[in-house]
């Protein structure tokens, strides 16, 4: 990053940018508030209301999150989201980790690897579920005699492996790039010292990696609460919305089975509270290593 | 003798990590050889090779692009049109935001740029309702007019790394500049605009991939009747609408594929660079 050697720009030309507000400015603006603000504030609004259209609302008060609150399907999907999400952000982690310490090795071949095991993040979530779909449910009908449509367990691994395919690259680029600025004097040091390869990746290599372990971990840990397009492709939530993930029960619940959107609204609130929970808790850790170190 | 060993033991790992980029891009090649297999071909076995009696040449993708109530290169087409809309869009307005806000610093600016790193944790679920009856009410749902949706929604993220970088580009030189006569807009686009050269590429391919990948906000805003995405397309055809051919569904998931991977293999750097730029978002 350059320094600013000036601390500011001068009056004068800050007033010869500020007549460009309406070119430079507004078009973002006004877009941002169509595409996210009124949206977002309008959204909190209706939490509150018992709605089937818009023509006709009522206020409930805290009605609707009382309802989500006592919706089991609700509550299922966030405790399935959660196993989920806890079990993908441990094996999404470990291997690309994994795979990044072994990539940094002077292999032959490892940008070949890499482009390899990178590939799968780039297809969109919908391709990738049926993708996996008609792979999975071959593979399930021929040796199990079932299928990802009857048996919930086979969904939940099948969405495991599905994410794992699509993430895991992602992540070995970050922790790649971690583990190429482990400074090498450290390690030198410390095989002299004697360190046999688990002491040295115990205690030079991970310390070393910890912030981007930490940016990665939070990162799994979003990207899996907020799954939607895979889970819609590859179980839709069979059998019987029992993969049914957050996202996608707060969708059925709008555009499903809706008696009541307030209550789908006060869901979605909901998960948008918990999402930036999640991510209050990063800045915290983050801020506090800095301090730390 | 130590190194080796060290360079025995380097030629194992590369053989078992050759094994296992070949089972991961195994799942691809399935699809893709299946593709030119007959539907009952797939349907019997989808993990034998085609042979002399399940090879059908191209048939799944003239079915595939062809057939149904809605062809599918309306979808390819109206998914092109969407993604170089949306991403220009974003590049052009965010760019030029980002600087303004970085230069000017009113309290606006500055409540306007919180206001875009908030965005970026919200999930999209959050203002998927409300969004949709927005943009219905005010036209937003053509692919000649959504991309202002993806503008405002996407804006979060571009302008926060626009002006990442705007940060490090030295006051110096849009003095200079001015002093040599340009105006605004001219030093915007002629000085500030080269510079940030790298940034562009990858919020590019960041929005790129956001955009042609993404399912649900075109699947609400976009009247579904005249214009769907190809993800939107692919899941008309396999959701629960009727006998699903796997023949085309295969032939059609390659098509999809081709793009992404052509681009891919011809600029992986920039890529790779460009999507693990987006670590940001929360």
């Amino acid at each position: 990053m350059v320094k600013n050697t000036t601390s500011h720009l001068g009056n004068h030309q800050k007033k010869a940018i500020r007549r460009y507000a309406p070119i430079f400015l507004f078009p973002t603006f006004i877009a941002f508030v169509i595409g996210f603000l009124w949206p977002f504030i309008w959204g909190l609004y209706l939490s509150f209301f018992r709605f089937r259209t818009l023509s006709k609302t009522t206020f409930v008060g805290f009605q609707n999150y009382v309802k989500v609150l006592n919706d089991d399907s609700f509550l299922y999907s966030f405790i399935f989201t959660l196993v989920f999400t806890l079990i993908s952000v441990l094996v999404i982690n470990l291997l690309s980790f994994t795979v990044a310490f072994f990539l940094t090795k002077n292999i032959k071949g490892s940008t070949v690897f890499r482009t390899v095991f990178f590939l799968p993040n780039l297809i969109g979530g919908i391709v990738l579920g049926y993708l996996w779909k008609i792979i999975l449910d071959a593979l399930i009908i021929k040796y199990l005699g079932s299928s990802l449509a009857l048996n919930a367990a086979y969904g939940f691994i099948g969405l495991i492996i599905l994410v794992s395919w699509q993430q895991i690259g992602y992540f070995m680029i970050i922790y790649i790039a971690a583990l190429q600025n482990v400074p090498h004097e450290h390690i030198e040091a410390a095989k002299i010292d004697g360190a046999n390869g688990m002491q040295l990746l115990k205690n030079i290599t991970i310390p070393a990696v910890m912030p981007s372990i930490t940016i990665c971990t939070f990162l799994s840990l979003t990207n899996g609460f907020k799954i939607f397009d895979q889970n819609l492709a590859l179980t839709a939530g069979k059998p019987y919305n029992m993969t049914e993930m957050l996202a996608l029960n707060i969708y059925n619940s709008f555009y499903e089975s809706s008696t009541n959107m307030g209550v789908g609204q006060a869901k979605a609130v909901i998960f948008f509270i918990v999402v930036v929970v999640i991510a209050l808790s990063q800045l915290y850790f983050t801020r506090s290593r800095e301090v730390g170190n | 003798m130590n190194t080796n060993k060290q360079h025995f033991k380097n030629i194992i790992i590369s053989v078992i990590f050759s094994i296992i980029s070949f089972a991961w891009v195994l799942p691809v090649l399935i699809v893709l050889f299946n593709s030119f297999k007959s539907n009952n071909a797939i349907k019997t076995d989808l993990f034998s090779l085609p042979n002399k009696f399940s090879f059908v040449g191209i048939e799944n993708y003239i079915k595939g692009i062809f057939n149904g109530n809605y062809p599918f290169y309306f979808a390819i087409l109206f998914s092109i049109i969407i993604t170089v809309l949306s991403v220009a869009i974003i590049l052009i307005c965010t760019s030029m935001t980002a600087w303004y806000i970085e230069r000017v610093k009113s309290t606006f600016c500055k409540v306007f740029y919180y206001l875009c790193i908030f965005s970026m944790v919200v999930p999209f679920q959050m203002v998927m309702f409300t969004l949709s009856k927005t943009a219905d009410k005010l036209n937003l749902n053509t692919p000649f007019t959504i991309p202002v949706v993806y503008l405002g929604f996407g804006a979060g993220l571009a302008v926060f790394l626009f002006s990442g970088f705007v940060k490090s580009i030295p006051y110096e030189i849009e003095e200079a500049a001015t002093i040599d006569g340009c105006n605004t807009l001219q030093l915007f686009f002629r000085v500030i605009a080269p510079i940030m050269k790298s940034t562009y590429i990858s919020v590019a391919i960041l929005e790129t991939m956001w955009v042609w990948n993404d399912y649900l906000l075109p699947y609400l805003v976009l009247d579904k009747r005249e214009y769907r995405t190809i993800p939107i397309q692919i899941q008309y055809l396999q959701g629960s609408y009727g006998q699903v051919d796997y023949g085309a569904t295969m032939a059609l998931i390659v098509l999809c594929l081709i793009p992404i991977v052509t681009i891919y293999m011809l600029s992986q750097k920039h890529i790779i660079k460009g999507v693990v730029s987006g670590a940001v978002k929360g």
